[in-house]
């Protein structure tokens, strides 16, 4: 009994087969020509890194700073007849609040003791024969509370307030700054789609010079009854392999820079007394890059092949 | 098998190449076709092949008009068809085996298959202990007849050779010629483009005289003993 596959069978194993090949033997080339193909490669993980890079800093940037926003307070600075226990009753009172998450209170003798601290200004406060510093209430915001206007009409009417002399809001400028993240990582995001562009042209213009490179062999696979499929198949795996190397270097690129900044980047956040370390690409952010990038790589590849063998068949 | 019916071809920087030409080659028969460098004998081939298309005119493989092919369905008319030509158009990276396989290949034939049908070739052209050689080490003439057993892997209805002995000595020659009688003993029809009158002349077949694009002969075959044709394709 004949226990041949089923010629179905046979040539899906073939077609499996062919792809298997196409993808080696490309790769082949390409190893063979060693110059040329890391030229391309290194053009386009650069175009890649760029735009990772920027969007790394953005997001440890807003990382950082959401911790701050959620450590900035509105300061309500007293008047100077409302003591300690008015304060601790104003507090009690504004915690019910449900623009308000939480309400600390500092005494006039820990305002002064950390102010003595950061000031500097040790021996001359000595000088001062009573502390002149007003009870002040630390007022944290609520989460929800994340428009900057909502902000200042909560600042606004606790400045109101009977007993309240002053109200500053310390978030303003984490505001600010997470605004022009925001504006960062909308020019990366536009600049990364320039250079994405960037690297299907490259990709596309290293297929043509292949295909002038093969015109003769194409020429004979077009005259033998090659279908375009068959013939495009070597292109589109030239400019797959192009884009995922691309895309690896890229990635080492990235994370050697993220491994050389960890250190400097440290040292920067001790000196404002905060910590940061560095979070580069994770796993799928990683797999996302290397995927974009084989894809650009086929794209690119793909309408420098569409064109060019056009020219080549004029039929 | 082929039908050529008030086919011209004009090209805007030669002018015609081929001018109201008309004739019909039947099923399984062969055919030379000669005249003068520039008479038009590649042109017509081209357009049977569709590496161009005609001017004017109708030209029919079997029951296909070429004129109104679709893009999409030109490799499958190129298989049907086995060309030879005279630069023999091998690829020289890749092995004899390889190269005959090619349109095998193309058509997604299962590799199995496609070693069986190469093999099977190269042994008609006796090249079968050459697959894993490349080209560019072959004689002029085992080149030529790897890419006669490029045409012939595929089976096809019809062979198309432009001058396929232009570049060999007359041995050679009649070797090659051999191949193309043993095919066409096995049913293939033969459109062979070749300026040796000689061999024309001896082997009997109907013979297609162009001259400056237009068909000023068609001579159909006379009879000749088979010892004759013998001897003109004797080595």
């Amino acid at each position: 009994m004949s226990t041949r596959r089923p010629r179905w069978l046979r040539r899906a194993g073939s077609w499996v087969a062919d792809h298997q090949q196409a993808a080696t033997e490309t790769l082949d080339r390409l190893i063979r020509a060693p110059l040329g193909t890391l030229m391309t490669v290194a053009a386009i993980a650069i175009a890649l890194a760029l735009p990772a890079m920027l969007l790394i800093i953005t997001d440890n940037l807003e990382r950082l700073t959401g911790d701050w926003r959620g450590g900035a307070a509105l300061s309500l600075f007293l008047s100077a007849d409302m003591d300690e226990a008015a304060g601790t009753r104003l507090a009690t009172a504004l915690r019910t609040r449900i623009d308000i998450d939480r309400v600390d209170v500092v005494s006039r003798e820990a305002g002064l003791a950390e102010f003595r601290q950061y000031s500097g200004l040790g021996g001359a406060l000595e000088q001062l024969k009573e502390n002149p510093l007003p009870v002040v209430l630390a007022v944290y915001p609520a989460p929800d509370l994340a428009d900057g206007d909502d902000i200042d009409a909560l600042v606004d009417g606790l400045a109101a307030l009977p007993g309240v002399d002053f109200a500053q809001a310390d978030a303003r400028w984490v505001q600010r700054l997470q605004a022009i993240l925001s504006l960062l990582r909308d020019g990366t995001l536009l600049l990364g789609g320039m250079l994405a562009l960037g690297v299907m042209l490259v990709v596309g213009n290293t297929i043509r010079l292949e295909i002038e490179n093969r015109r003769d062999e194409i020429q004979v696979m077009d005259l033998v009854g090659a279908t375009n499929v068959f013939i495009r198949r070597p292109f589109l795996y030239a400019g797959a392999w192009y884009g995922l190397v691309g895309g690896i270097l890229a990635w080492a690129i990235v994370a050697s820079a993220i491994a050389l900044l960890q250190a400097p980047v440290s040292r920067l956040a001790a000196l404002y007394d905060t910590e940061l370390t560095l979070t580069g690409l994770g796993l799928r952010p990683s797999l996302a890059l290397l995927g974009l990038a084989t894809l650009l790589g086929i794209i690119g590849s793909r309408i420098a092949v569409g064109r060019h063998l056009r020219r080549l068949r004029p039929v | 098998m082929i039908e050529f019916e008030h086919v011209t071809k004009r090209y805007p920087e030669r002018g015609d190449a081929l001018r109201d030409l008309s004739f019909r080659l039947g099923g399984g028969e062969m055919a030379f076709l000669t005249g003068h460098s520039g008479a038009g004998k590649s042109t017509l081939l081209k357009l049977i092949g569709l590496l161009e298309r005609p001017t004017r005119g109708s030209v029919r493989v079997g029951d296909e008009d070429l004129a109104a092919l679709p893009r999409r369905r030109i490799p499958a008319h190129r298989r049907r068809i086995g060309m030879v030509f005279q630069d023999h158009r091998l690829l020289a990276d890749r092995t004899v085996f390889q190269n005959v396989a090619l349109p095998l290949v193309t058509a997604g034939m299962p590799r199995d298959e496609t070693a069986k049908r190469v093999r099977a070739a190269l042994d008609q052209v006796g090249l079968l202990k050459f697959e894993r050689a490349l080209p560019l080490t072959l004689s002029s003439g085992e080149q030529q007849r790897v890419g006669i057993a490029r045409a012939v892997v595929g089976r096809p209805e019809v062979i198309l050779a432009d001058e396929p002995t232009g570049n060999l000595d007359p041995e050679l020659s009649r070797e090659i010629f051999r191949l193309f009688e043993r095919f066409h003993q096995l049913g293939v029809s033969l459109l062979i483009a070749t300026h040796d009158l000689d061999l024309i002349q001896s082997l009997g077949h109907r013979t297609l005289v162009l001259k400056q694009g237009r068909l000023i002969a068609d001579a159909m075959p006379r009879p000749v003993s088979e010892k004759a044709q013998g001897e003109a394709l004797a080595p």
